[in-house]
Protein backbone atom coordinates (compact mmCIF):
# COMPACT_ATOMS: atom_id res chain seq x y z
CA UNK A 1 0.00 0.00 0.00
CA UNK A 2 2.71 2.42 1.03
CA UNK A 3 4.64 1.54 -2.08
CA UNK A 4 1.75 2.60 -4.28
CA UNK A 5 1.30 5.86 -2.35
CA UNK A 6 4.99 6.52 -2.65
CA UNK A 7 4.97 6.23 -6.42
CA UNK A 8 1.94 8.49 -6.58
CA UNK A 9 3.68 11.12 -4.49
CA UNK A 10 7.23 10.90 -5.69
CA UNK A 11 7.77 10.90 -9.44
CA UNK A 12 10.86 9.36 -10.88
CA UNK A 13 13.36 11.85 -12.29
CA UNK A 14 12.19 11.36 -15.89
CA UNK A 15 8.52 11.96 -15.10
CA UNK A 16 9.39 14.89 -12.83
CA UNK A 17 11.38 16.46 -15.61
CA UNK A 18 8.50 15.94 -18.02
CA UNK A 19 6.00 17.49 -15.60
CA UNK A 20 8.29 20.48 -15.07
CA UNK A 21 8.69 20.85 -18.83
CA UNK A 22 4.92 20.82 -19.35
CA UNK A 23 4.38 23.45 -16.66
CA UNK A 24 7.03 25.67 -18.20
CA UNK A 25 5.55 25.28 -21.67
CA UNK A 26 2.08 26.17 -20.43
CA UNK A 27 3.31 29.44 -18.95
CA UNK A 28 5.88 30.17 -21.65
CA UNK A 29 3.30 29.84 -24.40
CA UNK A 30 1.75 33.12 -23.21
CA UNK A 31 4.54 34.91 -21.43
CA UNK A 32 7.23 34.54 -24.05
CA UNK A 33 5.49 36.17 -27.06
CA UNK A 34 4.15 38.94 -24.80
CA UNK A 35 7.59 39.61 -23.37
CA UNK A 36 9.17 39.74 -26.83
CA UNK A 37 6.40 42.10 -28.00
CA UNK A 38 6.94 44.45 -25.06
CA UNK A 39 10.69 44.28 -25.59
CA UNK A 40 10.29 45.17 -29.27
CA UNK A 41 8.09 48.16 -28.45
CA UNK A 42 10.54 49.40 -25.82
CA UNK A 43 13.39 49.00 -28.31
CA UNK A 44 11.38 50.90 -30.95
CA UNK A 45 10.82 53.71 -28.48
CA UNK A 46 14.50 53.80 -27.44
CA UNK A 47 15.76 53.83 -31.03
CA UNK A 48 13.53 56.82 -31.80
CA UNK A 49 14.68 58.64 -28.68
CA UNK A 50 18.39 57.89 -28.97
CA UNK A 51 18.65 58.77 -32.65
CA UNK A 52 16.24 61.69 -32.37
CA UNK A 53 14.30 60.35 -35.35
CA UNK A 54 11.67 62.90 -36.42
CA UNK A 55 8.04 61.97 -35.88
CA UNK A 56 7.15 62.08 -39.59
CA UNK A 57 9.65 59.32 -40.29
CA UNK A 58 9.21 57.01 -37.33
CA UNK A 59 6.85 58.09 -34.55
CA UNK A 60 7.41 56.77 -31.03
CA UNK A 61 4.92 54.14 -29.84
CA UNK A 62 3.44 56.55 -27.32
CA UNK A 63 2.65 59.03 -30.09
CA UNK A 64 1.01 56.31 -32.17
CA UNK A 65 -1.14 55.38 -29.18
CA UNK A 66 -2.05 59.03 -28.67
CA UNK A 67 -3.01 59.35 -32.34
CA UNK A 68 -5.09 56.20 -32.10
CA UNK A 69 -6.98 57.97 -29.32
CA UNK A 70 -7.17 61.49 -30.80
CA UNK A 71 -8.06 60.31 -34.34
CA UNK A 72 -10.36 57.58 -33.05
CA UNK A 73 -13.48 59.01 -34.71
CA UNK A 74 -11.92 59.17 -38.15
CA UNK A 75 -10.04 55.87 -37.90
CA UNK A 76 -12.90 53.81 -36.51
CA UNK A 77 -15.43 55.09 -39.00
CA UNK A 78 -12.96 54.08 -41.73
CA UNK A 79 -12.45 50.74 -40.02
CA UNK A 80 -16.21 50.19 -40.13
CA UNK A 81 -16.21 50.78 -43.89
CA UNK A 82 -13.40 48.26 -44.34
CA UNK A 83 -15.06 45.76 -42.00
CA UNK A 84 -18.30 45.99 -43.92
CA UNK A 85 -16.52 45.03 -47.14
CA UNK A 86 -14.54 42.33 -45.32
CA UNK A 87 -17.54 40.58 -43.81
CA UNK A 88 -19.77 40.93 -46.85
CA UNK A 89 -17.07 39.48 -49.05
CA UNK A 90 -16.43 36.69 -46.55
CA UNK A 91 -20.14 35.90 -46.53
CA UNK A 92 -20.20 35.85 -50.32
CA UNK A 93 -17.04 33.73 -50.34
CA UNK A 94 -18.74 31.19 -48.07
CA UNK A 95 -21.87 31.11 -50.22
CA UNK A 96 -19.93 31.03 -53.48
CA UNK A 97 -17.23 28.65 -52.29
CA UNK A 98 -19.59 26.13 -50.69
CA UNK A 99 -22.10 26.47 -53.52
CA UNK A 100 -19.49 25.77 -56.18
CA UNK A 101 -18.00 22.93 -54.10
CA UNK A 102 -21.41 21.28 -53.81
CA UNK A 103 -21.85 21.67 -57.56
CA UNK A 104 -18.43 20.16 -58.16
CA UNK A 105 -19.24 17.30 -55.82
CA UNK A 106 -22.22 16.32 -57.95
CA UNK A 107 -20.01 15.07 -60.71
CA UNK A 108 -16.33 14.50 -61.30
CA UNK A 109 -16.82 15.88 -64.81
CA UNK A 110 -18.14 19.21 -63.60
CA UNK A 111 -15.23 19.49 -61.20
CA UNK A 112 -12.66 18.60 -63.85
CA UNK A 113 -14.19 21.08 -66.28
CA UNK A 114 -14.53 24.10 -64.02
CA UNK A 115 -11.86 23.81 -61.36
CA UNK A 116 -9.16 25.28 -63.66
CA UNK A 117 -11.21 28.49 -63.91
CA UNK A 118 -11.17 28.83 -60.15
CA UNK A 119 -7.41 28.36 -60.16
CA UNK A 120 -6.92 31.00 -62.87
CA UNK A 121 -9.00 33.41 -60.80
CA UNK A 122 -6.92 32.58 -57.73
CA UNK A 123 -3.44 32.92 -59.19
CA UNK A 124 -3.99 36.17 -61.11
CA UNK A 125 -2.98 39.06 -58.81
CA UNK A 126 -6.04 41.05 -57.82
CA UNK A 127 -4.18 44.34 -58.37
CA UNK A 128 -3.82 43.37 -62.01
CA UNK A 129 -7.50 42.49 -62.39
CA UNK A 130 -8.79 45.64 -60.71
CA UNK A 131 -8.47 48.03 -63.68
CA UNK A 132 -10.73 45.67 -65.62
CA UNK A 133 -13.27 45.55 -62.81
CA UNK A 134 -13.06 49.30 -62.65
CA UNK A 135 -14.11 49.50 -66.30
CA UNK A 136 -16.92 46.96 -66.08
CA UNK A 137 -18.44 47.78 -62.70
CA UNK A 138 -19.83 51.14 -61.72
CA UNK A 139 -20.93 50.70 -58.15
CA UNK A 140 -18.08 51.37 -55.69
CA UNK A 141 -19.15 48.80 -53.10
CA UNK A 142 -19.68 46.11 -55.71
CA UNK A 143 -16.19 46.78 -57.08
CA UNK A 144 -14.57 46.32 -53.70
CA UNK A 145 -16.70 43.31 -52.86
CA UNK A 146 -15.82 41.60 -56.10
CA UNK A 147 -12.11 42.11 -55.46
CA UNK A 148 -12.22 40.85 -51.90
CA UNK A 149 -14.40 37.93 -52.97
CA UNK A 150 -12.00 36.79 -55.66
CA UNK A 151 -9.21 36.71 -53.08
CA UNK A 152 -11.22 34.98 -50.36
CA UNK A 153 -13.38 32.35 -52.05
CA UNK A 154 -10.71 29.98 -53.30
CA UNK A 155 -9.57 28.43 -49.99
CA UNK A 156 -13.21 27.74 -49.12
CA UNK A 157 -13.94 26.21 -52.52
CA UNK A 158 -10.81 24.10 -52.58
CA UNK A 159 -11.10 22.88 -48.98
CA UNK A 160 -14.82 22.16 -49.14
CA UNK A 161 -14.40 20.27 -52.41
CA UNK A 162 -11.70 18.15 -50.80
CA UNK A 163 -13.95 17.55 -47.78
CA UNK A 164 -16.99 16.57 -49.83
CA UNK A 165 -14.84 14.03 -51.68
CA UNK A 166 -13.21 12.60 -48.56
CA UNK A 167 -16.18 10.61 -47.30
CA UNK A 168 -15.47 7.12 -45.97
CA UNK A 169 -16.19 4.56 -48.70
CA UNK A 170 -18.13 2.28 -46.37
CA UNK A 171 -20.32 5.12 -45.18
CA UNK A 172 -21.13 5.86 -48.80
CA UNK A 173 -22.08 2.20 -49.29
CA UNK A 174 -24.20 2.35 -46.16
CA UNK A 175 -26.17 5.28 -47.54
CA UNK A 176 -26.53 3.54 -50.88
CA UNK A 177 -27.71 0.39 -49.13
CA UNK A 178 -30.39 2.36 -47.31
CA UNK A 179 -31.62 3.93 -50.52
CA UNK A 180 -30.49 7.46 -49.65
CA UNK A 181 -31.25 10.11 -52.24
CA UNK A 182 -28.55 12.44 -53.56
CA UNK A 183 -29.88 15.19 -51.33
CA UNK A 184 -29.91 12.96 -48.23
CA UNK A 185 -26.37 11.88 -48.95
CA UNK A 186 -25.31 15.51 -49.19
CA UNK A 187 -27.27 16.65 -46.15
CA UNK A 188 -26.51 13.84 -43.73
CA UNK A 189 -23.14 12.58 -44.93
CA UNK A 190 -21.06 14.74 -47.22
CA UNK A 191 -21.69 18.20 -45.76
CA UNK A 192 -21.02 17.14 -42.15
CA UNK A 193 -17.94 15.20 -43.28
CA UNK A 194 -16.67 18.28 -45.11
CA UNK A 195 -17.21 20.54 -42.09
CA UNK A 196 -13.64 20.35 -40.68
CA UNK A 197 -12.21 21.05 -44.13
CA UNK A 198 -14.61 23.94 -44.71
CA UNK A 199 -13.75 25.48 -41.34
CA UNK A 200 -10.05 25.23 -42.15
CA UNK A 201 -10.73 27.09 -45.40
CA UNK A 202 -12.87 29.64 -43.56
CA UNK A 203 -10.00 30.51 -41.22
CA UNK A 204 -7.77 31.25 -44.21
CA UNK A 205 -10.53 33.08 -46.07
CA UNK A 206 -11.25 35.32 -43.04
CA UNK A 207 -7.76 36.78 -43.17
CA UNK A 208 -7.77 36.90 -46.95
CA UNK A 209 -11.05 38.79 -47.17
CA UNK A 210 -9.56 41.50 -44.94
CA UNK A 211 -6.45 41.61 -47.12
CA UNK A 212 -8.66 41.60 -50.22
CA UNK A 213 -10.77 44.45 -48.87
CA UNK A 214 -7.73 46.57 -47.97
CA UNK A 215 -5.96 45.88 -51.27
CA UNK A 216 -9.11 46.71 -53.21
CA UNK A 217 -9.48 49.93 -51.25
CA UNK A 218 -5.86 50.74 -51.97
CA UNK A 219 -6.31 50.41 -55.70
CA UNK A 220 -9.65 52.21 -55.61
CA UNK A 221 -8.37 54.70 -53.04
CA UNK A 222 -5.52 55.72 -55.31
CA UNK A 223 -8.28 57.07 -57.51
CA UNK A 224 -9.91 58.82 -54.57
CA UNK A 225 -12.93 56.55 -54.51
CA UNK A 226 -12.82 54.93 -51.11
CA UNK A 227 -13.25 55.89 -47.49
CA UNK A 228 -11.89 52.74 -45.83
CA UNK A 229 -8.78 52.33 -43.73
CA UNK A 230 -6.58 51.94 -46.78
CA UNK A 231 -7.49 55.40 -48.02
CA UNK A 232 -6.64 56.78 -44.57
CA UNK A 233 -3.21 55.18 -44.95
CA UNK A 234 -2.69 56.64 -48.42
CA UNK A 235 -3.84 60.05 -47.22
CA UNK A 236 -1.57 59.94 -44.20
CA UNK A 237 1.30 58.90 -46.48
CA UNK A 238 0.78 61.93 -48.71
CA UNK A 239 0.72 64.23 -45.70
CA UNK A 240 3.69 62.59 -44.01
CA UNK A 241 1.39 61.90 -41.07
CA UNK A 242 3.31 58.84 -39.91
CA UNK A 243 1.58 58.51 -36.52
CA UNK A 244 -1.81 58.12 -38.17
CA UNK A 245 -0.36 55.76 -40.73
CA UNK A 246 0.98 53.55 -37.96
CA UNK A 247 -2.28 53.79 -36.03
CA UNK A 248 -4.25 52.65 -39.09
CA UNK A 249 -1.79 49.84 -39.69
CA UNK A 250 -2.11 48.62 -36.12
CA UNK A 251 -5.90 48.70 -36.40
CA UNK A 252 -5.78 46.52 -39.52
CA UNK A 253 -3.44 44.01 -37.87
CA UNK A 254 -5.55 43.82 -34.73
CA UNK A 255 -8.68 43.33 -36.83
CA UNK A 256 -7.00 40.47 -38.71
CA UNK A 257 -5.95 38.81 -35.47
CA UNK A 258 -9.45 39.22 -34.05
CA UNK A 259 -11.06 37.70 -37.15
CA UNK A 260 -8.69 34.73 -36.93
CA UNK A 261 -9.38 34.22 -33.23
CA UNK A 262 -13.14 34.42 -33.66
CA UNK A 263 -13.12 31.95 -36.57
CA UNK A 264 -10.83 29.60 -34.60
CA UNK A 265 -13.28 29.72 -31.72
CA UNK A 266 -16.23 29.02 -34.01
CA UNK A 267 -14.35 26.11 -35.53
CA UNK A 268 -13.47 24.73 -32.11
CA UNK A 269 -17.05 25.01 -30.86
CA UNK A 270 -18.42 23.16 -33.88
CA UNK A 271 -15.83 20.37 -33.91
CA UNK A 272 -15.03 19.94 -30.24
CA UNK A 273 -17.17 16.88 -29.69
CA UNK A 274 -15.95 14.74 -32.54
CA UNK A 275 -13.06 15.91 -34.64
CA UNK A 276 -9.45 14.99 -33.89
CA UNK A 277 -8.24 18.54 -34.44
CA UNK A 278 -10.38 19.91 -31.61
CA UNK A 279 -9.77 17.16 -29.07
CA UNK A 280 -7.56 17.60 -26.07
CA UNK A 281 -4.69 15.23 -25.98
CA UNK A 282 -5.43 12.73 -23.27
CA UNK A 283 -2.12 10.95 -23.07
CA UNK B 1 -36.80 -24.52 -27.60
CA UNK B 2 -38.64 -23.20 -30.63
CA UNK B 3 -35.60 -21.29 -31.72
CA UNK B 4 -33.52 -24.37 -31.29
CA UNK B 5 -35.81 -26.22 -33.66
CA UNK B 6 -35.74 -23.45 -36.20
CA UNK B 7 -32.00 -23.45 -36.10
CA UNK B 8 -31.84 -27.18 -36.47
CA UNK B 9 -34.36 -27.13 -39.25
CA UNK B 10 -32.28 -24.53 -41.01
CA UNK B 11 -29.24 -26.69 -40.58
CA UNK B 12 -30.99 -29.76 -41.89
CA UNK B 13 -32.25 -27.88 -44.90
CA UNK B 14 -35.97 -27.89 -44.20
CA UNK B 15 -36.47 -24.14 -43.80
CA UNK B 16 -37.67 -22.30 -46.92
CA UNK B 17 -35.04 -20.96 -49.25
CA UNK B 18 -34.34 -17.24 -48.90
CA UNK B 19 -31.66 -16.73 -51.51
CA UNK B 20 -29.73 -18.85 -53.90
CA UNK B 21 -26.64 -17.88 -55.81
CA UNK B 22 -26.37 -19.82 -59.04
CA UNK B 23 -23.18 -20.07 -60.96
CA UNK B 24 -22.25 -16.58 -59.83
CA UNK B 25 -19.01 -15.07 -61.10
CA UNK B 26 -17.44 -11.67 -60.71
CA UNK B 27 -14.58 -10.34 -62.79
CA UNK B 28 -13.22 -6.90 -61.94
CA UNK B 29 -12.33 -4.41 -64.64
CA UNK B 30 -8.62 -4.98 -63.90
CA UNK B 31 -9.04 -8.60 -65.00
CA UNK B 32 -9.01 -10.21 -61.54
CA UNK B 33 -11.51 -13.02 -61.17
CA UNK B 34 -12.88 -12.42 -57.69
CA UNK B 35 -15.52 -15.15 -57.82
CA UNK B 36 -16.00 -18.07 -60.11
CA UNK B 37 -19.03 -20.37 -60.44
CA UNK B 38 -20.33 -19.89 -56.92
CA UNK B 39 -23.41 -21.87 -55.94
CA UNK B 40 -24.80 -21.10 -52.56
CA UNK B 41 -28.18 -21.73 -50.98
CA UNK B 42 -29.17 -19.58 -48.06
CA UNK B 43 -32.23 -20.66 -46.10
CA UNK B 44 -34.54 -18.64 -43.93
CA UNK B 45 -33.03 -18.51 -40.42
CA UNK B 46 -29.59 -19.75 -41.42
CA UNK B 47 -26.53 -18.56 -39.61
CA UNK B 48 -24.12 -19.08 -42.44
CA UNK B 49 -20.41 -18.33 -42.21
CA UNK B 50 -18.21 -17.77 -45.22
CA UNK B 51 -14.78 -18.92 -44.08
CA UNK B 52 -11.64 -18.56 -46.14
CA UNK B 53 -8.24 -17.01 -46.65
CA UNK B 54 -7.77 -13.42 -47.85
CA UNK B 55 -8.58 -12.99 -51.50
CA UNK B 56 -11.10 -15.82 -51.68
CA UNK B 57 -13.91 -13.42 -52.56
CA UNK B 58 -15.88 -13.65 -49.30
CA UNK B 59 -16.37 -9.91 -49.13
CA UNK B 60 -17.17 -9.73 -52.83
CA UNK B 61 -19.86 -12.37 -52.34
CA UNK B 62 -21.31 -10.32 -49.50
CA UNK B 63 -21.35 -7.15 -51.59
CA UNK B 64 -23.11 -9.01 -54.39
CA UNK B 65 -25.78 -10.21 -51.97
CA UNK B 66 -26.17 -6.67 -50.62
CA UNK B 67 -26.65 -5.33 -54.13
CA UNK B 68 -23.63 -3.06 -53.76
CA UNK B 69 -22.13 -4.80 -56.76
CA UNK B 70 -23.55 -6.79 -59.68
CA UNK B 71 -22.39 -10.24 -60.76
CA UNK B 72 -20.57 -10.63 -64.07
CA UNK B 73 -22.24 -13.99 -64.68
CA UNK B 74 -24.85 -16.18 -63.01
CA UNK B 75 -27.71 -14.95 -60.91
CA UNK B 76 -29.07 -14.31 -57.44
CA UNK B 77 -32.58 -15.59 -56.81
CA UNK B 78 -34.44 -14.15 -53.86
CA UNK B 79 -37.57 -15.79 -52.58
CA UNK B 80 -40.24 -13.13 -52.57
CA UNK B 81 -39.72 -9.44 -53.23
CA UNK B 82 -36.58 -8.06 -51.70
CA UNK B 83 -35.57 -4.45 -51.54
CA UNK B 84 -32.59 -3.04 -49.80
CA UNK B 85 -34.48 -2.31 -46.60
CA UNK B 86 -34.61 -6.07 -46.09
CA UNK B 87 -30.84 -6.14 -45.86
CA UNK B 88 -28.72 -5.11 -42.90
CA UNK B 89 -25.00 -4.68 -43.38
CA UNK B 90 -22.24 -4.57 -40.76
CA UNK B 91 -18.83 -3.53 -42.02
CA UNK B 92 -15.43 -4.59 -40.75
CA UNK B 93 -15.03 -1.15 -39.21
CA UNK B 94 -17.90 0.25 -37.12
CA UNK B 95 -18.37 2.88 -39.88
CA UNK B 96 -20.32 5.33 -37.74
CA UNK B 97 -20.99 9.00 -38.39
CA UNK B 98 -18.37 10.52 -36.05
CA UNK B 99 -20.30 13.77 -35.60
CA UNK B 100 -23.59 12.12 -34.69
CA UNK B 101 -24.70 10.74 -31.34
CA UNK B 102 -25.27 7.02 -30.82
CA UNK B 103 -29.00 7.64 -31.10
CA UNK B 104 -28.65 9.51 -34.38
CA UNK B 105 -26.38 6.82 -35.78
CA UNK B 106 -28.92 4.09 -35.06
CA UNK B 107 -31.76 6.31 -36.26
CA UNK B 108 -30.00 6.90 -39.60
CA UNK B 109 -31.51 4.04 -41.69
CA UNK B 110 -35.00 4.99 -40.51
CA UNK B 111 -34.29 8.68 -41.01
CA UNK B 112 -33.28 8.00 -44.61
CA UNK B 113 -36.68 6.38 -45.06
CA UNK B 114 -38.38 9.48 -43.74
CA UNK B 115 -39.16 8.31 -40.21
CA UNK B 116 -39.10 11.23 -37.77
CA UNK B 117 -37.04 11.21 -34.59
CA UNK B 118 -40.12 10.86 -32.38
CA UNK B 119 -41.56 8.04 -34.47
CA UNK B 120 -38.21 6.27 -34.60
CA UNK B 121 -37.47 6.62 -30.92
CA UNK B 122 -39.13 3.43 -29.61
CA UNK B 123 -37.39 1.27 -32.24
CA UNK B 124 -34.03 2.95 -31.72
CA UNK B 125 -34.21 2.71 -27.92
CA UNK B 126 -35.26 -0.92 -28.12
CA UNK B 127 -32.36 -1.78 -30.41
CA UNK B 128 -29.95 0.06 -28.11
CA UNK B 129 -31.16 -1.94 -25.16
CA UNK B 130 -30.83 -5.17 -27.19
CA UNK B 131 -27.14 -4.43 -27.75
CA UNK B 132 -26.71 -3.34 -24.10
CA UNK B 133 -26.10 0.32 -24.83
CA UNK B 134 -28.97 1.87 -22.90
CA UNK B 135 -27.79 5.13 -21.39
CA UNK B 136 -25.26 5.82 -24.13
CA UNK B 137 -27.67 7.31 -26.66
CA UNK B 138 -26.18 10.80 -26.34
CA UNK B 139 -22.53 9.75 -26.52
CA UNK B 140 -20.58 10.32 -29.73
CA UNK B 141 -18.59 7.45 -31.25
CA UNK B 142 -15.15 8.63 -30.09
CA UNK B 143 -16.33 8.39 -26.51
CA UNK B 144 -16.98 4.65 -26.94
CA UNK B 145 -14.68 1.64 -26.89
CA UNK B 146 -14.15 -0.46 -30.02
CA UNK B 147 -16.63 -3.09 -28.85
CA UNK B 148 -19.29 -0.52 -28.06
CA UNK B 149 -18.87 1.10 -31.48
CA UNK B 150 -19.43 -2.29 -33.07
CA UNK B 151 -22.59 -2.72 -30.98
CA UNK B 152 -23.87 0.60 -32.32
CA UNK B 153 -23.09 -0.63 -35.81
CA UNK B 154 -25.09 -3.83 -35.21
CA UNK B 155 -27.98 -1.88 -33.70
CA UNK B 156 -28.02 0.36 -36.76
CA UNK B 157 -28.08 -2.63 -39.11
CA UNK B 158 -30.91 -4.26 -37.13
CA UNK B 159 -33.12 -1.24 -36.50
CA UNK B 160 -35.01 -1.73 -39.75
CA UNK B 161 -35.68 -5.39 -38.84
CA UNK B 162 -34.00 -6.76 -41.96
CA UNK B 163 -34.65 -10.29 -43.20
CA UNK B 164 -30.98 -10.87 -43.73
CA UNK B 165 -27.98 -9.50 -41.88
CA UNK B 166 -24.69 -9.41 -43.76
CA UNK B 167 -21.56 -9.11 -41.64
CA UNK B 168 -18.12 -8.53 -43.14
CA UNK B 169 -15.53 -9.67 -40.57
CA UNK B 170 -17.20 -7.42 -38.02
CA UNK B 171 -15.16 -8.50 -34.98
CA UNK B 172 -11.76 -8.99 -36.63
CA UNK B 173 -10.29 -5.82 -35.16
CA UNK B 174 -11.48 -6.45 -31.59
CA UNK B 175 -9.58 -8.05 -28.73
CA UNK B 176 -10.50 -11.63 -27.88
CA UNK B 177 -12.44 -10.93 -24.69
CA UNK B 178 -14.60 -8.32 -26.43
CA UNK B 179 -15.02 -10.60 -29.43
CA UNK B 180 -16.31 -13.50 -27.31
CA UNK B 181 -18.76 -11.18 -25.59
CA UNK B 182 -20.04 -9.84 -28.89
CA UNK B 183 -20.28 -13.39 -30.30
CA UNK B 184 -22.53 -14.36 -27.39
CA UNK B 185 -24.67 -11.25 -27.69
CA UNK B 186 -25.03 -11.65 -31.44
CA UNK B 187 -26.21 -15.24 -31.02
CA UNK B 188 -28.70 -14.15 -28.37
CA UNK B 189 -30.08 -11.51 -30.72
CA UNK B 190 -30.24 -13.99 -33.59
CA UNK B 191 -32.12 -16.56 -31.53
CA UNK B 192 -34.68 -13.98 -30.42
CA UNK B 193 -35.31 -12.44 -33.81
CA UNK B 194 -34.66 -15.36 -36.12
CA UNK B 195 -33.28 -13.37 -39.00
CA UNK B 196 -30.84 -14.86 -41.49
CA UNK B 197 -27.13 -14.13 -41.11
CA UNK B 198 -24.30 -14.35 -43.60
CA UNK B 199 -21.11 -13.89 -41.63
CA UNK B 200 -17.75 -13.45 -43.33
CA UNK B 201 -14.74 -14.40 -41.22
CA UNK B 202 -11.27 -15.87 -41.47
CA UNK B 203 -11.47 -17.33 -37.98
CA UNK B 204 -12.25 -21.06 -37.79
CA UNK B 205 -13.19 -20.78 -34.13
CA UNK B 206 -15.55 -17.88 -34.61
CA UNK B 207 -17.31 -19.46 -37.58
CA UNK B 208 -17.87 -22.78 -35.78
CA UNK B 209 -19.04 -21.12 -32.59
CA UNK B 210 -21.63 -18.97 -34.33
CA UNK B 211 -22.87 -20.78 -37.37
CA UNK B 212 -25.36 -23.41 -38.29
CA UNK B 213 -23.39 -23.89 -41.51
CA UNK B 214 -19.83 -23.06 -42.44
CA UNK B 215 -19.06 -22.58 -46.11
CA UNK B 216 -15.33 -22.77 -46.81
CA UNK B 217 -14.02 -20.78 -49.74
CA UNK B 218 -10.75 -21.00 -51.65
CA UNK B 219 -8.82 -18.29 -53.49
CA UNK B 220 -7.57 -17.67 -57.02
CA UNK B 221 -10.20 -17.77 -58.30
CA UNK B 222 -12.57 -17.21 -55.39
CA UNK B 223 -14.87 -20.21 -55.16
CA UNK B 224 -16.83 -22.40 -52.77
CA UNK B 225 -14.55 -25.22 -51.66
CA UNK B 226 -16.63 -27.15 -49.19
CA UNK B 227 -19.39 -26.99 -46.64
CA UNK B 228 -19.63 -28.10 -43.05
CA UNK B 229 -22.90 -28.27 -41.13
CA UNK B 230 -22.46 -27.40 -37.48
CA UNK B 231 -25.01 -29.59 -35.72
CA UNK B 232 -24.40 -28.42 -32.18
CA UNK B 233 -27.62 -27.13 -30.62
CA UNK B 234 -28.34 -23.55 -29.71
CA UNK B 235 -28.17 -21.71 -27.35
CA UNK B 236 -24.41 -21.95 -27.36
CA UNK B 237 -22.59 -20.42 -24.45
CA UNK B 238 -19.22 -20.43 -22.76
CA UNK B 239 -19.68 -24.10 -21.90
CA UNK B 240 -19.92 -24.91 -25.61
CA UNK B 241 -16.74 -22.95 -26.25
CA UNK B 242 -14.77 -25.34 -24.05
CA UNK B 243 -16.59 -28.55 -25.00
CA UNK B 244 -14.95 -31.46 -26.85
CA UNK B 245 -17.71 -31.22 -29.49
CA UNK B 246 -16.64 -27.69 -30.29
CA UNK B 247 -13.00 -28.70 -30.49
CA UNK B 248 -13.83 -31.56 -32.85
CA UNK B 249 -15.92 -29.31 -35.09
CA UNK B 250 -13.14 -26.75 -35.16
CA UNK B 251 -10.68 -29.44 -36.20
CA UNK B 252 -12.98 -30.51 -39.02
CA UNK B 253 -13.45 -26.96 -40.25
CA UNK B 254 -9.76 -26.33 -39.95
CA UNK B 255 -8.98 -29.41 -42.07
CA UNK B 256 -11.32 -28.22 -44.81
CA UNK B 257 -9.78 -24.75 -44.66
CA UNK B 258 -6.23 -26.16 -44.92
CA UNK B 259 -7.26 -28.18 -47.95
CA UNK B 260 -8.85 -25.08 -49.45
CA UNK B 261 -5.66 -23.09 -48.95
CA UNK B 262 -3.51 -25.91 -50.39
CA UNK B 263 -5.84 -26.23 -53.37
CA UNK B 264 -4.85 -22.77 -54.50
CA UNK B 265 -2.48 -23.17 -57.39
CA UNK B 266 1.06 -21.86 -57.21
CA UNK B 267 3.34 -20.90 -54.34
CA UNK B 268 1.50 -17.62 -53.71
CA UNK B 269 -0.40 -18.46 -50.61
CA UNK B 270 1.12 -16.87 -47.57
CA UNK B 271 -1.85 -17.33 -45.28
CA UNK B 272 -2.57 -13.89 -44.06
Amino acid sequence: MTAIEDTALRLDPEEARRARQERLERIGKWVLPLAIMVLAIVLWDRICAWNEIPQYILPRPGVVLQTLHSDAGLLFSSLLVTLRITFLSLLLAVIGGVGLAVLFAQSKWVEMSFFPFAIVLQVTPIVAIFPLINIYVNNQTVKLLLCAWIVAFFPILSNTTLGLNSVDRNLRDLFKLNGATRWQQLRYLRLPAAMPYFLGGLKIAGGLSLIGAVVAEFVAGAQGQSSGLASRIIEAGYRLNAPRLFAALILISLTGILIFLVLSLVSHLILRRWHESALKQER
Amino acid sequence: MIQEKVAQKAASGEAPMLLSLRNVGKVFSNGVTALSKVDLAIREGDFLSLLGPSGCGKSTALRLIAGLSTPTSGQLDWRGPVDRSNIGFVFQEPTLLPWASVFDNVWLPLRLKGVSRTKAEPAVMEMLSRVHLTGFENAVPRELSGGMKMRVSIARAMVTKPRILLMDEPFAALDEITRFKLNNDLLELWQDERFTVVFVTHSVFESVFLSSRVVVMAARPGRVFGELPVDAPYPRDEAFRTSPDYAALCRQASDVLVNAINSTAGPHHDGH
